[in-house]
């Protein structure tokens, strides 16, 4: 299997402090890589460098094989990296469709790219004319998710999807995760608390444990090692 | 689709302003074309404020590098036409190299560097004087068409660059860049993670809202038919922006609203002056002052009444009228 990102000793952070210290991470082509660990952990921080919203003072990131510390964050969508982040970072103003269009700006098959998010999230479809401020924590998080999948990524970085979501919703955000990487070969980096609801969907995960990776195993073991079964 | 739809409503619009102005007197024709030079100008800011979240104190000295290149070029070669088109690309580059700088800059940062320029370009037309002629300003000459009246043709010439300004910003507004303006405004992190490039949208957005802003200050030169610093003061670029806020920001018909106030408050205010009796002394501190304090008032009762500005006003009871005709 090949690695569509691979990290090597990086280290980033805000200021002076270094909240990322040598982390190394693989992350396989179609599978799916939770990153876990408690709040401050350095999980957020590590999707905001992978994603060029925060410069790495040290250490390398591939993607592809491809050197992205010079790459501007715009660009990166256009290479097929895209970031969902943390809290959704739904444009409030811009209607649905709007918000959807917005993640395929410079695609010519945007109509159709919208299309597919409109089948894979039906309540999205019906409610395209609304604005983004007026959906629901869930939809929100559709729309999200919807709008990454309009620039077509082959690696997806998801933050915290089921943050104050319910139950059920986050069960059919995993379920969806997991459709896209069998149907579409996606792969995903999936940073999450809710480490039940992570390893349900995930191949292999890392904990993080104050800006560092402290352990790096498969899901399964994972499972065994956190939430007993 | 939403092309078409332009198209018919700036057809309509030509229609309609051909018609209107062989009813109005030429005083209501002159006013017609002022309203039309300043819809150029609020129409623009609406579009860099309203839709992109760019505060510009500025405008107003933008509007006076569009009227001193009609100016320049009106009395150099003679074409209106092409003076308008020259004072259009002289304030888009202006725009350019405003809008690099304020892209780096945000809030009151952004706000302090347009009030600069709202400053600076008045300023210095007073100290190149000989280039300039200082506070006297330049005649700005024309040969008015022999078949129509020239407030007609003025109002018409007014109106149909307004037309043309409105129909292209209506087609940005629902463009993919319209849509990047807004996500750049609302989240700038979304925004560069859909791969919007924010600084280039601040920087093209700023220059989309100096081009009709130039337009408009060479249409004010060509309505009075000289240009002088005065007109371009920092009031005029406070008024354009009270203008946006109170029509509706962000919104094109908004600055419709702002741009009939522009007009409309000054000529309410000179009725008002002119019906008391005051001391000369008193008199002369209202005229400078009343159309000011005016627009403040409005201001404050409009962000009461309606804080969407009039046009949502407007779009509010339209709605409540529709719904009730639905109810019988």
């Amino acid at each position: 299997m090949t690695e569509i990102l691979q990290v090597r000793g990086l280290v980033a952070g805000y200021g002076a402090a270094p909240v990322l210290r040598d982390i190394d991470l693989t992350v396989p082509t179609g599978s799916i890589v939770t990153v876990l660990g408690a709040n401050g952990a350095g999980k957020t921080t590590l999707l905001r460098t992978l994603s060029g919203l925060l410069r790495p003072t040290a250490g390398q990131i591939l993607l592809d094989g491809k050197d992205l510390r010079r790459v501007k964050v715009e660009r990166l969508v256009r290479l097929g990296m895209a970031h969902v982040p943390e809290g959704r970072g739904v444009v409030a103003e811009l209607t649905v469709d709007e918000n959807l269009r917005l993640g395929g700006l410079w695609r010519n098959d945007v109509n159709a790219a919208v299309a597919e998010v409109y089948e894979l999230f039906e309540p999205l479809a019906q409610r395209k004319r609304n604005a983004g401020h007026l959906l629901s924590g869930g939809e929100r998080q559709m729309l999200a998710i919807g709008r990454a999948l309009v620039a077509r990524p082959r690696l997806l970085l998801l933050d915290e999807p089921s943050l104050g979501l319910a139950p059920k919703i986050t069960a059919q955000i995993m379920a969806l995760l997991q459709k896209l990487r069998t149907q579409t070969g996606l792969t995903v980096l999936l940073v999450e608390q809710n480490a039940r609801s992570a390893l349900s969907v995930a191949d292999s995960g890392v904990v993080m444990s104050l800006g560092r990776i402290a352990t790096a195993t498969t899901a399964q073991e994972l499972r065994n090692a956190y939430l007993g079964s | 689709m939403t092309l078409q739809k332009h198209l018919i409503f700036t057809a309509l619009g030509g229609i309609f302003l051909f018609a209107v102005t062989q009813q109005l007197e030429p005083f209501r024709n002159y006013q017609l074309a002022t309203m039309a030079a300043y819809l150029c100008a609020t129409a623009g800011l609406t579009i860099l404020t309203g839709l992109n979240g760019q505060i510009s104190l500025g405008h107003g000295a933008l509007m006076a590098v569009g009227a001193y290149t009609m100016a320049f070029a009106q009395n150099g070669i003679g074409n209106l036409y092409l003076s308008l088109l020259l004072a259009m690309l002289a304030t888009t580059a202006v725009g350019a190299i405003i809008g690099v700088a304020a892209a780096r800059l945000r809030g009151p940062y952004l706000a302090g560097l347009t009030l600069a320029v709202a400053l600076a370009i008045p300023a210095f037309t007073v100290t190149f004087d000989g280039l300039f002629n200082s506070e006297q300003g330049l005649p700005v000459s024309f040969t008015p068409p022999e078949t129509l009246p020239i407030e007609t043709w003025q109002a018409l010439t007014a109106g149909g660059s307004a037309l043309l300004v409105m129909f292209l910003l209506a087609n940005v507004v629902s463009s993919r860049f319209g849509r990047a303006m807004r996500a750049v405004r609302d989240n700038e992190v979304a925004a560069r993670l859909a791969g919007i490039h924010v600084a280039r949208t601040q920087v093209l957005s700023f220059v989309i809202s100096a081009a009709p802003a130039g337009l408009g200050g060479a249409l004010l030169a060509f309505l009075a038919q000289n240009v002088s610093p005065g007109a371009f003061s920092l009031t005029l670029s406070l008024y354009l922006l009270l203008a946006i806020v109170i029509g509706g920001l962000g919104n094109l018909a908004g600055a419709v609203w702002g741009a009939f106030l522009l007009v409309a408050l000054p000529d309410l205010t000179n009725s008002l002056t002119e019906g008391i009796t005051a001391s000369p002394e008193l008199a002369r501190k209202l005229d400078g002052n009343l159309a000011l304090a005016i627009f403040g008032l409005t201001l404050i009762v409009v962000m009461l009444v309606a804080p969407g500005g009039l046009q949502s006003l407007v779009q509010r009871i339209s709605h409540r009228i529709r719904k009730g005709r639905n109810h019988v």
